[in-house]
């Protein structure tokens, strides 16, 4: 680190994290997964529930932030926030926290989510994530376009008539993923192998998108206790330092995710180049966007990223820079960005299942380039 | 003229977008434009993005476009498509700029392709409503 680095970095870490099972079926309530997940996070970095200061959520969930206090004990609550969208705000919220325990407006912020995202409220559903016509959806709903899928799927189509991205590429992404999976005995398929022919005659869900294109849907609850980098080092485990964090809105234009806004923010926040990171998550809710984000934040060249992942450039066995090596939300779970950065968190301890040897620099996206955070092993 | 439709939502025209509807409605096609720098802009907005004025004009479209992508629904997804899978959803990208989603009138599923030339043409769906839908243009 240079005299003159930027303000922000490594001041605070990311000192436990904690995740419940991941099911079809919880049994329980998505306040319940939320607070299972945060107890275990906070057993996981040592320290007691009544030292936490800070709350903070993605808006879209249902368990606010009051709710998890009472349930804590904790009367003196001196930050707390969401963070509005969609799942896409798992990097803005650490920025958030972060900021907060910089800047010492608090001491311990814990980021949570419990959801029944597969037996309770199913973000593929029409009738869950539609707005009956109203607003933005007046243009959109009319036309058959009700889910998140239907955008996603729009811009896909788009950027492979642009670059020759082919839906075989896509399948090399679902497949390196599953072998992440297959290594990772949390994940919704470690015991379910996926070939490319299985990629290829799956049948279209929205086309061009297949149905090994898309994430799972899942019940679970995750967890990150964030601390001042000082205190992180007291603490249970190694610390991740978060070196930097970036966020731009849901800005995809054209063929442009908004990593076209985020990357540069975030390459000049961390004063690294990409080709010095050693291992990646990308929010992953369909698998063409795991190769619009390493063209976008420039880990290749636009165009590049179908080739590259073809023949197993994302693989943790043998691939140039593992990605998503927990089995992403393709074949872990989906969480919406909270299991990419629980295992970013884990690559950087040295704790994966698909652990990257000597992984320094661990990136992080967590949804269409909206943000991403670059943690850094404790030296 | 009138189509079998699966039941999508209607629009829910917003305040200040409730005009363009309102056009559709009486048989024009017209997006809208800043009246300070003439930038069309659609969906509507309530100040003009480009210059921030709140002045705007409804600017009449030729209503020639071509397909700038789309996408075909398989699966269900919500209870008004059960039964009318698969069916395209284009985006339009119109001769003036802008793009919109729409549907398109009597071409095949795989038939559709980036590029094709297509051509507005407005359905009345309901009492109150008026969508601008696109067919295949020569």
């Amino acid at each position: 680190m240079t005299s003159d680095a930027h303000p922000f970095m490594n001041r605070v870490a990311i000192a436990g994290i904690g995740e419940t099972e991941y099911s079809r079926a919880s049994g329980r309530s998505e306040a319940r997964l939320a607070l299972d997940a945060i107890l275990s996070a906070l057993e996981d970095a040592g320290i007691d529930k009544s030292e936490v200061d800070g709350l903070m959520r993605w808006s879209v969930d249902t368990t606010p932030e009051e709710e998890i206090a009472a349930n804590l004990g904790i009367s003196d609550l001196a930050w707390f926030g969401e963070v509005s969208q969609a799942g896409n705000v798992g990097a803005a919220l650490v920025a958030h926290a972060a900021a907060a325990i910089a800047t010492g407006l608090a001491k311990v912020v814990v980021i949570y989510r419990g959801v029944n995202g597969r037996s309770g409220r199913r973000y593929g559903r029409g009738e869950v994530t539609g707005r009956r016509g109203q607003g933005a959806a007046a243009y959109t709903e009319p036309f058959g376009m009700l889910t998140p899928q239907h955008n996603l799927a729009m811009f896909t189509r788009r950027r492979m008539h642009e670059f020759g991205t082919t839906s075989r590429q896509f399948g090399w992404v679902a497949v390196s993923e599953r072998e992440h999976a297959n290594r990772n005995p949390r994940a919704t398929f470690y015991d379910r192998p996926l070939t490319i022919e299985d990629h290829q005659s799956s049948r279209f869900v929205i086309d061009p998108l297949r149905l090994y294109d898309c994430c799972l849907e899942t019940d679970g609850g995750g967890a990150l206790v964030l601390t001042s980098a000082e205190r992180a080092r007291d603490l249970r485990k190694p610390p991740a330092l978060i070196r930097a964090a970036a966020q731009a809105g849901l800005s995809q234009r054209g063929i442009d995710t908004a990593a076209t806004w985020n990357a540069p923010r975030l390459w000049a926040q961390a004063e690294v180049r990409p080709d010095e990171i050693d291992v990646v998550q990308i929010y992953d809710h369909f698998a063409p966007f795991v190769i619009f984000a390493l063209e976008d934040y420039g880990f290749v060249a636009r165009g590049e990223g179908g080739p590259f992942v073809e023949g197993g450039g994302i693989r943790w066995d043998g691939g140039k820079l593992p990605v998503n090596t927990s089995g992403g939300h393709l074949s872990e779970a989906y969480l919406q960005g909270m299991n990419q950065l629980l295992e970013c968190v884990r690559q950087t301890r040295g704790e994966s299942s698909s652990q990257v040897a000597d992984a320094h620099l661990s990136f992080c996206d967590t949804g269409i380039g909206t943000g991403s955070i670059i943690l850094e092993r404790d030296r | 003229m009138n189509v079998t439709r699966p039941d999508f939502p209607l629009p829910v025209p917003s305040e200040d977008g409730a005009e363009f509807w309102e056009h559709l409605h009486a048989g024009e096609f017209r997006i809208q434009q800043c009246a300070s720098c003439a930038r069309l802009q659609h969906p509507p907005r309530t100040v003009c993005p480009g210059c921030g004025s709140a002045e705007h004009e409804w600017a009449q479209m030729s209503g020639r476009g071509s397909v700038f992508s789309f996408v075909v629904t398989h699966q269900a997804v919500h209870p008004a498509f059960e039964g009318h899978t698969p069916y395209v959803t284009v985006l339009v990208e119109l001769e003036e700029g802008p793009r919109l989603a729409s549907n398109l009138l009597d071409v095949a599923v795989d038939e559709v392709r980036i590029g094709m030339p297509v051509q507005v043409e407005l359905v009345r769906v309901s009492d109150e409503v008026t969508l601008p839908l696109f067919r295949r243009a020569e």
